[in-house]
């Protein structure tokens, strides 16, 4: 993975840089001493570092507005950022780039219940949201794992899902309005508390955009009342084949769970000794939650146990009260966590047809074999979004290298099973290079023009998402313009 | 001369050579008359796949809404967003075509519920103005690979390109259905009662008032034993709020049928406006329209309104949370005050600088979004 040399012009102009943000920012708002941007150097994907520049934390739409405008005159790339929890780099500074960091910016503007929506600043964080609306029974349902320290600004600019999207939906589907600022310092208002945003769907493209479009400030999301109760059931499978296939049978019998959590062996056994959630040791595990009343949860759980049964489960177990429903969330909760006690890992998000699911899990296994890298499945079984974890050990010389390789061939076997490379981390710098396996050069070109248009010069961070080689006229045409 | 095209390189072809114009047609049923040479997108027929668990569809732009639908129903499953049929209202004819349907964004009562058509888009083949064939999205369920234009697609009425083939997502269709309808005074107490059945646990479907009728009609749907349980609540909930009817089965979907193509102004001459707005400004918008015929949905967010001929909704309609478009009227009324709200000036200027780059000579549906 490269990332484009810094501009050394943009280097020299520095203090001129500094001076003139420091007119428009309070002094703490601005960071400019190596020793602080350092902490601005990655995001969760870790294995890339480089400390911007400088970093902005503006406290409002204007200020926002107005760093906007100067970084536009001085021609320099600005990375937002939101927490930072970012598994694809989306937050990765250049060395020549200012961060433009939301997190200052968390404040509930307003909360209307009879129209069901929220109005806040990007930099709160997404549980906060829920903490939000809460009391009155109401919460926003999109809940990334990351979901306390995430900003909603990411989880706009990633279009994140969560556990219980198969119900309610991503972000793009929570997403009312939201007020932007362009690159060059205008502020945007798009929809509102109303339904459908007029004109064409700008915030649908905007939604997923990692950053790319504009810097939002502010989001109106929308809210749910919650549901009341919810109740998880655990299976086990003595292969994944069968799993898929309990799954497929679920969707088409019209039960609708909130959530299908799938696990295999690798991955069950690394949470269970993590997390001791009394997961039984088999090749799949299945996490289904149903919701609604008590005798809504007793009727859609018979109708899933039917089904599991008729695929003869090794196990079956039905969550009989909070604290055991706990335990069987426990294990999957903590994946990630377990996996890193383990080992170093790599976290894959390519998404499938469901039914390709048995043929892309036996893939991975062959695959993991060639490269000699252990590989451990969890995923949201119910849309098909995967998350293979390749675990490696960063301090072993080339095992990075082989990670990533491995990794490739995964995304690739996910785009060729009719999938996509990310169902909800994003391209980033990390899927960046492959996205010609996915989309012709075309299909690719046609999303750049919708860049031209949002940030004609190409300064909102201008290295992501798209092959470098395939930006390299637009990004160099910028620097030769200067 | 009228140009028919049955692949997608057919479809390039036509538009990379047309002199003029083009009046992209699906079928023809929402009588959006745009100047130019007629593009009928019926020979980019047919659903080249169906697979019921994972909920997938995919099919050319050209299909009609009724293939899609029968085959849906074979498997218990159906389009969720609940797409309206405009015949009625528009006094038209023709087949609605699984295309138009994307590319209107067409969503009817459950819009609140499940979400709106572009929520169910999952990937688009499109030609371009400059006749270039593009790819977004794809036929999974979750994909950010990249930007979205599939978004950017639903709702553009193919004014940046013409949809070649869509995939999108189905749901199953519930075993069954029941409406209550509670009788009420006047819009103000109607949107209320909406919100607080809509900000209930009890996942609320459909939440409408006919003020003809005088009474908020609810929905509830899954399977039987739970309609029953919610409806139970909900009128617990609502108790005192007015005179109580239920409709079961057939007797809700015949009513939610009404609402979703607006039958209560079927007939009736006049133009029709459909209001986008916050659901508790409802009451305050219609007052202020003075219009001859209302009909409310999505709890208040969706106001139809029946006006007469020429008259300007928007200005009547002053400052509020929302937009209005003009759905039927004469050409001339069209043409003077525009099909779509106009846009304040920098998302007017993004949006003209999206038509510059994917319709740079400007001949798809021309000047229909402005
Ligand atoms: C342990 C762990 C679990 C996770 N689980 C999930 C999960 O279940 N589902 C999921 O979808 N993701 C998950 N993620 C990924 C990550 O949390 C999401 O992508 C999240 O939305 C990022 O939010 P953030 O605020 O940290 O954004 P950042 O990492 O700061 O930035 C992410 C992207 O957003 C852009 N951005 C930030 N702020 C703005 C702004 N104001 N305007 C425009 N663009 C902006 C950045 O430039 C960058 O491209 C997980 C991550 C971790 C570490």
């Amino acid at each position: 993975m490269q990332m484009p040399q810094p501009d050394p012009a943009i280097l020299g102009r520095k203090a001129r840089l500094v001076a003139r943000l420091s007119q428009v920012l309070p002094e703490a708002a601005l960071i400019q001493d190596p020793s602080q941007t350092r902490a601005y150097e990655c995001d969760a994907l870790t294995a890339y570092r480089c400390a911007p520049l400088l970093v902005v934390l503006p406290a409002s739409t204007e200020e926002v507005a107005a760093v906007l405008r100067i970084c536009h005159e001085e021609g320099v790339p600005v990375v937002p950022r939101g927490s930072g929890t970012s598994l694809a780099g989306g937050a990765l500074p250049t060395a020549d780039s200012v961060v433009l960091g939301v997190a200052r910016m968390n404040a509930v503007l307003e909360v209307d219940f009879d129209n069901r929506f929220i109005r806040v600043q990007s930099g709160r964080t997404n549980l906060s949201v829920t903490g939000a609306v809460e009391e009155e029974g109401f919460f926003y349902a999109p809940d990334p794992s990351s979901q306390l320290a995430c900003a909603i600004a990411g989880n706009v600019a990633m279009n994140s899902g969560g556990a219980h999207c198969l119900k309610y939906g991503v972000t793009t589907n929570n997403l009312m309005g939201v007020t932007m600022v362009l690159m060059d310092g205008t502020v945007v208002e798009i929809g509102g508390a109303h339904l459908d945003a007029g004109g064409l769907d700008l915030l649908g493209v905007i939604c997923g955009s990692e950053g790319q479009l504009g810097v939002v400030t502010e989001a109106t999301l929308r809210i749910l009342h919650k549901p009341e109760g919810a109740r998880p059931v655990l299976m086990g499978f003595d292969s994944s084949e069968v799993a898929g296939a309990c799954v497929s049978d679920i969707i088409k019998a019209g039960v609708l769970p909130v959530a299908i959590e799938f696990m295999d062996r690798p991955c069950i056994r690394a949470c269970e000794a993590f997390a001791h959630a009394g997961y039984p040791d088999c090749e799949a595990l299945l996490i289904v939650e149903v919701e609604g009343s008590e005798a809504e949860i007793a009727q859609q759980l018979g109708l899933i146990e039917a089904i599991a049964r008729r695929h003869g489960p090794v196990e079956f177990r039905e969550a009989r009260d909070p604290e055991e429903a706990g335990r069987i969330w426990l294990g999957r909760k903590s994946a990630f966590g377990a996996m890193g006690q383990i080992n170093d890992y790599m976290c894959l998000d390519g998404t499938i047809p469901v039914s390709a699911l048995p043929m892309v899990l036996r893939r991975i296994g062959e695959l993991s074999q060639d490269y000699g890298l252990e590989v451990a499945n969890v995923f949201h079984a119910g849309d098909g979004n995967m998350h293979p974890l390749i675990l490696f050990d960063a301090n072993t010389p080339g095992q990075l290298e082989q990670c990533e390789a491995l990794g490739a061939a995964i995304l690739k076997l996910c785009v060729e099973a009719g999938g996509c490379l990310t169902g909800e981390h994003g391209v980033g710098i990390e899927k960046r290079d492959l996205m010609l396996h996915q989309y012709s050069r075309g299909d690719l070109e046609a999303q750049l023009d919708v860049k031209d248009v949002f940030d004609p010069l190409w300064l909102l961070n201008p290295a992501k998402v798209f092959p470098l080689e395939v930006t390299a006229s637009r990004r160099l045409g910028r620097l030769a313009a200067e | 001369m009228r140009m028919r095209p049955e692949t997608e390189e057919e479809l390039a072809e036509a538009i990379r050579g047309a002199a003029g114009p083009l009046a992209v047609r699906g079928g023809g049923t929402r009588a959006i008359a745009v100047a130019g040479e007629e593009l009928s997108l019926a020979g980019m027929s047919g659903i080249s796949l169906y697979e019921p668990g994972a909920l997938t569809l995919v099919a050319g732009a050209g299909t009609p809404l009724a293939e899609v639908e029968a085959a849906l129903a074979a498997e218990g499953q159906r389009l969720a967003f609940e797409p309206m049929d405009h015949r009625g209202l528009m006094g038209t004819a023709g087949a609605p075509t699984l295309g138009a349907l994307f590319a209107a964004n067409i969503s009817g009562p459950r819009r609140i519920q499940a979400g709106a058509a572009r929520d169910f888009l999952l990937g688009v083949r499109f030609v371009d103005g400059a006749g270039r064939m593009v790819k977004n999205g794809g036929r999974v369920m979750k994909n950010v690979t990249g930007y979205d234009l599939v978004k950017l697609m639903a709702g553009a009425h193919g004014t940046l390109g013409v949809l070649s083939e869509v995939a999108l997502k189905v749901l199953p269709r519930p075993e069954t259905e029941a409406s209550l309808r509670v009788a009420v005074p006047d819009a103000g107490a109607a949107v209320r009662l909406m919100s607080q059945a809509l900000g209930s646990p009890f996942d609320v479907t459909g939440a409408a008032y006919d003020p003809a009728v005088g009474a908020v009609l609810l929905r509830v749907e899954g399977f039987a034993a739970s309609v029953a349980y919610r409806l139970g609540r909900l009128e617990a909930l609502l108790v005192g709020a007015g005179e109580n009817v239920r409709l079961e089965g057939e007797a809700s979907a015949a009513v939610w049928r009404g609402i979703r193509d607006v039958e209560a102004f079927h007939g009736r001459t006049g133009d029709v406006w459909r209001i986008s707005c916050k659901p508790s400004e409802a009451p305050e918008v219609a007052a202020r329209i003075e219009a001859e015929a209302l009909l409310f949905d999505w709890g208040g967010g969706l106001i139809w309104a029946l006006a007469a001929p020429g008259t300007d909704l928007r200005e009547r309609a002053g400052r509020y949370d929302g937009h209005a478009t003009l759905v039927r009227a004469e050409p001339e009324t069209v043409e003077r005050l525009g099909r779509f709200q106009p846009q304040p000036a920098p998302l007017a200027a993004l949006a003209a600088g999206l038509r510059a780059k994917f319709d740079p000579r400007g001949i798809l549906n021309p000047r229909l979004m402005g």
